[in-house]
């Protein structure tokens, strides 16, 4: 008794502080979510002084902004953030429900699921809006069930799942690359969205949907983040906590699954965004408390940043995708190099 | 291990494997190439009858038919060509990595080609085919020691897993970078699909005569290690013991392998997965004796090649599926069904 309270005393005041911490660091986060979003309203091939920017969002009509700022830069911004949030957010639910980095949805083809279905409804069937979403939210849950059904036999290895992707992801791959050669009007500028994503030519209404996802699928984590925490201490621990585990694995899957397949149906699949926000997150905020939150704000500042950076930052314009793939790739095989040098599970 | 992909004891098992069995199936692959050729040059989106395939053959050109059979006798010789380089190379990377899911698709090695492709044409005006080829190569082999040095790096080394994900990473990369070296270049952006996808479509013999020498100095390579690449199939230790040099032996094996698949993507672009299907498909048939899968490989991975090149243009009338999405089609379920079979711990 004696030698349990002073530490019970030492506990509290440490765990407030963590506390504190994470607080201050998501605080952080979302403001330069916010100057990010702001930069971008303002600052473009001209400068839009900051007041003429807020006086346009509040519907006002300033002569030689409202299109500038109204009409390309705000859809633009807009559908950036959203889409990043849906990507990080989609992406560390994957990696710490399977307690692997590198099991983001990119990297076992979810992403490439959800895009082959979108660039097919929107080529062959000529489809748009909600519908491609719709069909794209479908075919990411039945990749991501094959996958996972591919993978399990005795228990779903973590290995093999991601193996499997890597294999499923090349498929669906070619089959983008062969939708995109039966197009009509072949523009480089939808090939590049499909290849590697890209938030060029974004509109108003493209956001609904995000939005609508980002309310639905990412409520639906945010009420399983607590089992999703508990998932991490393994599948026997979190059952002995009272998680259902095979129930709340599915609605992960699915919460999962709708927020990146709606992005990927509005951007494409933006290169390693899902992948890259879990562990920047994890190593921003350290192991306390859920990834969620954080996670999703580090893939908002990602194509937020990335996009910024492609269109005017490089001596030519690029797609986030590519400005994203360039960056996140060597982070993926010094992700691979320390695994390997400390010995570790990979 | 890949000893134990095939059989639980591979040396009983491929003493069984007589010659004369072994014969008849060089034989029988050999028909079927033959066969897979004549496809080839009679199938296409445009059917032609008998009479004018063999009018064209002959060299006559009279006519939409025999023109159009006329185009298609170089393509089938790449197909030919691409499918014998790659699943030769396949199998040398197999045997030199040990490792049962090696393919210069899955482990970045055309990508590399292709990017260091598209650099020489985009930066340094690259425009002889001779200086392709040698670029590709050349890109191969960065790739090829990049990706191995990555993925044998601590404890364990070289496993399958992170072999294929150093691959995959950096094939993701690399295609990354094919685009942002394109994107900017209006001149050459069309071409961006041909250094994504790879296909033999529109191939003509000035594309194919100056990688000749390539492919002959890569099979030349790899047939020669395939006697030291069964003493590396019993590990590293045991084949230093039987005095063989194992870094001289992987090195001269591995430049094979780069020759063929840098050659070969220099022409074709990044074909995937044909260098992982068929030597596990010869292995059923000629056993685990290099020898023998070497050649063997050679051969039915040319007539994997042809076969989804036909398949390609008859699945997609009046158009035609390239023959890096068939391939790609074929081979990504049988990369799972290897990886299924196989333990975990193997993996």
């Amino acid at each position: 008794m004696t030698t349990v309270e002073p530490i019970f005393h030492a506990v509290a005041p440490a765990r407030r502080r963590r506390a504190n911490r994470r607080v201050t660091i998501i605080a952080v986060m979302a403001t330069l979510v916010l100057a990010l979003f702001a930069l971008t309203l303002a600052l473009g091939q001209s400068y839009t002084p900051l007041g003429d920017v807020v006086r346009v969002l509040l519907g006002e009509d300033v002569a030689g902004a409202t299109f500038t700022v109204g009409q390309l830069r705000l859809p633009r911004a807009l559908v950036a953030v959203l889409a990043g949030l849906c990507f990080g957010l989609g992406g560390v639910a994957f990696q710490v429900m399977l307690r692997n980095p590198l099991a983001s949805p990119d990297i076992i083809g979810i992403s490439s699921g959800a895009s082959a279905a979108a660039v097919f409804a929107i080529v062959i069937l000529s489809l748009r809006g909600p519908a491609v979403s719709l069909i794209a939210v479908a075919a990411g849950l039945g990749v991501a069930l094959l996958i996972y059904g591919l993978a399990s036999r005795g228990g779903v290895a973590g290995t093999r799942l991601i193996l499997v992707g890597i294999a499923v992801s090349a498929m669906l791959e070619s089959i983008v690359a062969y939708v995109l050669s039966q197009a009509p009007a072949w523009t480089l500028q939808e090939a590049m969205r499909w290849l590697t994503g890209s938030v060029n030519g974004a509109q108003l209404g493209q956001a609904l949907p995000l939005l609508l996802a980002l309310c639905i699928f990412g409520g639906l984590l945010f009420s399983r983040a607590r089992d999703l925490e508990a998932l991490r201490l393994g599948d026997d621990m979190a059952a002995g906590l009272g998680v259902r585990v095979g129930r709340t694995r599915m609605i992960i899957i699915v919460a999962a699954v709708g927020l990146i397949a709606c992005a990927t149906a509005v951007t494409g699949p933006i290169a390693f965004v899902a992948f890259l926000s879990g562990p920047i997150a994890a190593r921003i905020v350290g192991n306390s408390g859920s990834l969620l939150l954080p996670a999703g704000l580090v893939g908002a500042v990602l194509v937020l940043a990335g996009d910024y950076a492609g269109q005017f930052l490089l001596p030519s314009r690029f797609p986030v995708g590519v400005v994203t793939g360039v960056l996140g790739a060597p982070y993926l095989l010094f992700l691979i190099v320390r695994a390997n040098r400390s010995g570790g599970s990979l | 291990m890949i000893a134990s992909a095939t059989s639980p004891s591979p040396w009983r098992f491929s003493a069984r494997r007589t010659a004369r069995s072994r014969s008849l199936w060089l034989a029988a692959v050999t028909l079927l190439l033959v066969l897979l050729c004549g496809l080839s040059v009679s199938i296409g989106s445009r059917s032609v009858a008998w009479a004018d395939i063999f009018a064209a053959l002959g060299g006559r050109l009279d006519g939409v038919e025999q023109a159009a059979v006329a185009v298609r006798i170089p393509r089938t010789l790449l197909a030919l060509l691409a499918g014998a380089a790659l699943g030769l190379s396949g199998a040398v990377m197999q045997g030199v990595t040990r490792n049962p899911l090696a393919d210069p698709g899955i482990f970045g090695v055309n990508m590399g080609a292709s990017l260091a492709v598209v650099v020489g044409v985009a930066w340094f005006g690259i425009v002889s085919a001779q200086a392709y080829i040698w670029t590709a190569i050349f890109g191969a082999g960065c790739a090829a020691v990049f990706v191995y040095t990555i993925g044998s790096m601590g404890r364990g080394g070289a496993t399958p897993l992170k072999l294929a994900l150093a691959g995959a990473a950096t094939s993701v990369a690399f295609s990354s970078m094919v685009v942002a070296v394109v994107l900017p270049r209006s001149d050459i952006a069309g071409g961006i699909r041909s250094w994504q996808i790879g296909g033999v479509g529109g191939a003509t013999f000035d594309q194919i005569w100056p990688v000749l020498p390539f492919l002959a100095v890569g099979a030349a390579l790899s047939l020669v290690s395939a006697r030291k690449l069964n003493s590396l199939a019993l590990g590293d230790e045991l084949a230093a013991g039987l005095g063989e040099s194992v870094a001289l032996a992987r090195a001269v094996a591995s430049l094979g392998a780069v020759f063929l698949c840098g050659g070969i993507t220099a022409v074709c672009g990044p074909i995937g997965f044909v260098g992982l299907v068929v030597p596990h498909l010869c292995r059923l048939f000629v056993g685990v004796d290099h020898r023998w899968l070497l050649p063997f490989s050679t051969l039915a991975g040319g007539c994997l090649l042809l076969l989804a090149d036909v398949f390609g243009r008859i699945i997609a009338r009046p158009g035609e599926l390239e023959v890096g999405i068939v391939t790609a089609f074929v081979g990504a379920p049988f990369f799972i069904w290897i990886v299924r079979r196989q333990r975990v711990r193997e993996l």
